[in-house]
């Protein structure tokens, strides 16, 4: 691996090694660009990776201090934890479960179609999911989604057999084993799926896609990716004219550094992103980089989440196997007739005996909480995901009165759900008990939203400039060679799982990237 | 067979500067007396038949607390079964929560002060002895005290002491890491027969 001089102002420096960043620096170095690839976390393998959720977790997580505010149940029960991702190399693609679904096209529509409601920033994206079209086939290639491109499905465990049987009972009529970007045949240097099920933890078969095992290898035997572990970046810098000039980071030992850029693309996830942003903050730009609109940080998303467990008569052992063994779409069009806007997803989901102690019911204790954990290995669940709304207050903001160990404001994440959210996760709840009642459940349990894995939308793609950060390019609006490389970029959040959306915007925005660098635009 | 003496050869470790084989008497900080003065040790048997007692080399269990007395923990014991009733998980489990808030309490002073005017206060409202009150009494204290930061403390930690550890796997029938094992693709995770197969198109067979 190369070593670029810390002088060398031809490079296109990346933050963070995640689906967005992972993916951006392996297509730029494809097609012959110099990447400087900065990761605050370490890099792990499979053979790094552990088994054991709460080991894994004190691993993988992003678990610098962050602040909560809001009403949400997860500034109550986990006050400093407001989101599950990681901290590593990979990025959250190290801990996901492979979900990889396409948006659908009304959901580009976000406003036109759900209209002006109260208390929203609904907006349009400034792109088509026709544009996006090829770029949704090369990202499922290139990830290996099964059900798409020839490749197989995934055979359903135990968790979705039951799943599918409530399913078939009520009705469903979209109810498989997911299009998952995990092996259901050896494929790209990759092995097949051992149904280990710690697909949180990292996979330790291969059989996964993450940036860690598929992208940041194809990018290194370019010879053009300088990949930095341990390299926390605190500050983007610019100069007189406005433009970006590089980054300074703080390196393994705890060294400040400085690397100059060509163009400086920010992938740190949607907390991350717009919290550098703001403290990249000068004189010239006094709200932080790429602000004018004032929209850094705000309008932030974590889908409408919540799980349903149930208990049956009889063993599921539903942790055998992969975390998220299939889906039910059904619920996923907007279908204004349940009485609110939008879609969502049912997913399966399993947790460990350590985990669903922790996240059944936060809080929760007593013989009722301690029945559910008897009967363990009696469990089914699933996940629901589904488009929350954007608002103005849902936001990143720094906490001036926290500081992270190198003495930076840590982030504060501020959220409140909208009616919508609300209805929609009522209807999702009623839907996932009813799925399992007729499964045959003994008991379910509507468990709250975990700390988000989802994050979304703090520095939105937008049409006009004072409605957003960047454009149908991801491109900031205020300074042309400073990108939005991961998932803040969403306008609207969808139904849909984002990680295979975010690769594809990443696959398009290199594209993108290297004509403007030809023709010296940037 | 050749033959390596061993009578009469000369140590060549320089690691070794005894002239004569015999330990000298070191001046250790603690007796085992000392050691178990000012502490507590919590003692069980794993119950005759539970799934542990066949797993374990001895029924015997023992629980050595650096800080807190054998009361305090066994109070903290009895208020985690009351947090987390379960009757088939052994005391063993419940006194590492014991264990593990012992090892906080030695290391913050107002960790051990919380604890300990939170063992007493529990004491105090059972007219005597949390541990020997009846299980209802008991339940009804926890309850007052719902909300409390000594309530969160004990309950936050039974989250990982009674739910991450062998012992617990094992009963609740969990079987933690698959890796070493070669994952479930050939351990039944398809195993489940009381409900139908799904067709094909849902559930595609495995590749192998």
């Amino acid at each position: 691996m190369p070593t670029f001089d810390f002088n060398d102002d031809s490079v296109v420096v990346i933050i963070g090694s995640g689906a967005g960043g992972g993916t951006l620096a392996n297509e730029l170095c494809q097609k012959g660009a110099k990447v400087v690839l900065l990761e605050a976390g370490a890099r792990q393998s499979p053979a790094t990776f552990v088994n054991d959720e709460w080991k894994s977790f004190l691993q993988l997580a992003w678990l610098d201090p962050r602040t909560t505010s809001g009403t949400w149940r997860v500034a109550k029960d986990f006050s400093g934890l407001p989101a599950w991702i990681c901290k590593t190399v990979g990025g959250s693609t190290s801990h996901w479960a492979g979900a990889s679904l396409r948006f659908q096209p009304h959901e580009f529509k976000a406003r036109t179609t759900y209209g002006d409601i109260k208390g929203t920033t609904l907006l349009d994206w400034p792109l088509t999911l026709k544009e996006l079209e090829p770029y949704y086939t090369r990202a499922e290639s290139k990830m290996g989604v099964t059900r798409t491109h020839g490749i197989p499905g995934l055979p359903g465990n135990n968790n979705f057999k039951v799943m599918h049987a409530g399913a078939t009972k009520l009705g469903y009529k979209e109810c498989h084993t997911g299009r998952m970007a995990i092996n259901s045949r050896p494929r790209d240097g990759r092995g097949s799926c051992l149904q280990i099920g710690f697909c949180f933890q990292g996979c330790k078969s291969g059989a996964k896609w993450s940036t860690l095992q598929a992208e940041i290898p194809k990018a290194e035997a370019t010879g053009k990716l300088d990949l930095r572990p341990e390299s926390h970046v605190v500050k983007i810098e610019h100069n007189d004219a406005g433009k970006v000039t590089g980054v300074v980071y703080r390196d393994a030992a705890g060294k400040e550094q400085r690397q100059k850029a060509r163009a400086v693309c920010v992938a740190g996830n949607s907390i991350e992103t717009p919290r550098l942003l703001l403290l990249s903050a000068s004189s010239k730009y006094p709200d932080g980089l790429a602000n004018s609109s004032g929209q850094v940080g705000r309008n932030y998303m974590r889908h409408m989440t919540g799980s349903v467990y149930a208990v049956f008569k009889d063993e599921v052992n539903m942790y055998r196997g992969t975390t998220m063994a299939g889906i039910i779409s059904d619920e996923a069009g907007n279908n204004t007739k349940r009485g609110f806007v939008g879609g969502y997803e049912m997913e399966t989901l399993s947790l460990g005996l350590p985990f669903m102690a922790a996240f059944l019911n936060p809080g929760g204790w007593g013989s009722d909480f301690a029945w559910f954990m008897d009967n363990y290995t009696r469990m089914a669940g699933m996940w629901l995901v589904g488009e929350d709304m954007p608002r103005e207050s849902n936001r990143i903001t720094l906490n001036a009165a926290v500081k992270d160990k190198w003495g930076n404001a840590v982030p504060n994440v501020h959220f409140d759900d909208h009616d919508n959210d609300i209805r929609m996760r009522d209807h999702a709840f009623g839907q996932g008990e009813a799925v399992y009642k007729a499964a045959g459940a003994v008991k379910t349990f509507r468990t709250p939203p975990y700390p988000s894995t989802h994050n979304l939308g703090t520095c939105r793609m937008s049409a006009n400039a004072r409605d957003g950060v960047c454009n149908k390019w991801g491109q900031t609006h205020d300074i042309k060679n400073l990108f939005i490389s991961d998932g803040s970029q969403f306008t609207t959040g969808g139904a849909e799982n984002p990680t295979l959306t975010i690769v594809t915007l990443a696959i398009r925005q290199a594209e993108y990237i290297a004509t403007q660098m030809k023709q010296r635009t940037i | 067979m050749k033959v390596i003496a061993i009578i009469g050869a000369a140590p060549t470790s320089s690691a070794c500067t005894e002239e004569s084989g015999e330990v000298p008497r070191l001046d250790l900080p603690l007796t085992r007396r000392e050691f178990l003065q000012g502490s507590g040790v919590l003692t069980g048997t794993l119950a005759v038949g539970s799934v542990l007692a066949t797993l374990a080399p001895s029924r015997s269990w023992a629980v050595e607390l650096r800080t807190l007395s054998a009361a305090e923990g066994e109070t903290l014991m009895q208020m985690g079964r009351v947090l987390y009733p379960h009757a088939k998980l052994s005391d063993a489990v419940y006194a590492l929560l014991a264990k593990d808030l012992d090892a906080d309490a030695g290391k913050s002073a107002d960790t051990l002060k919380q604890l300990r005017d939170g063992v007493a206060a529990l004491d105090k409202s059972a007219g005597g002895s949390f541990a020997k009150a009846p299980p209802a009494k008991q339940l009804e204290i926890v309850k007052a005290i719902e909300g409390q930061a000594f309530f969160s403390t004990v309950r936050g930690k039974c989250i990982t002491s009674l739910y991450d550890n062998d012992m617990s796997y094992t009963t609740f029938g969990y079987p933690g890491a698959s890796w070493d094992k070669g994952g479930y693709i050939t351990r039944g995770f398809q195993d489940l027969k009381w409900l139908p197969d799904p067709p094909a198109a849902a559930s595609p067979p495995s590749g192998r």
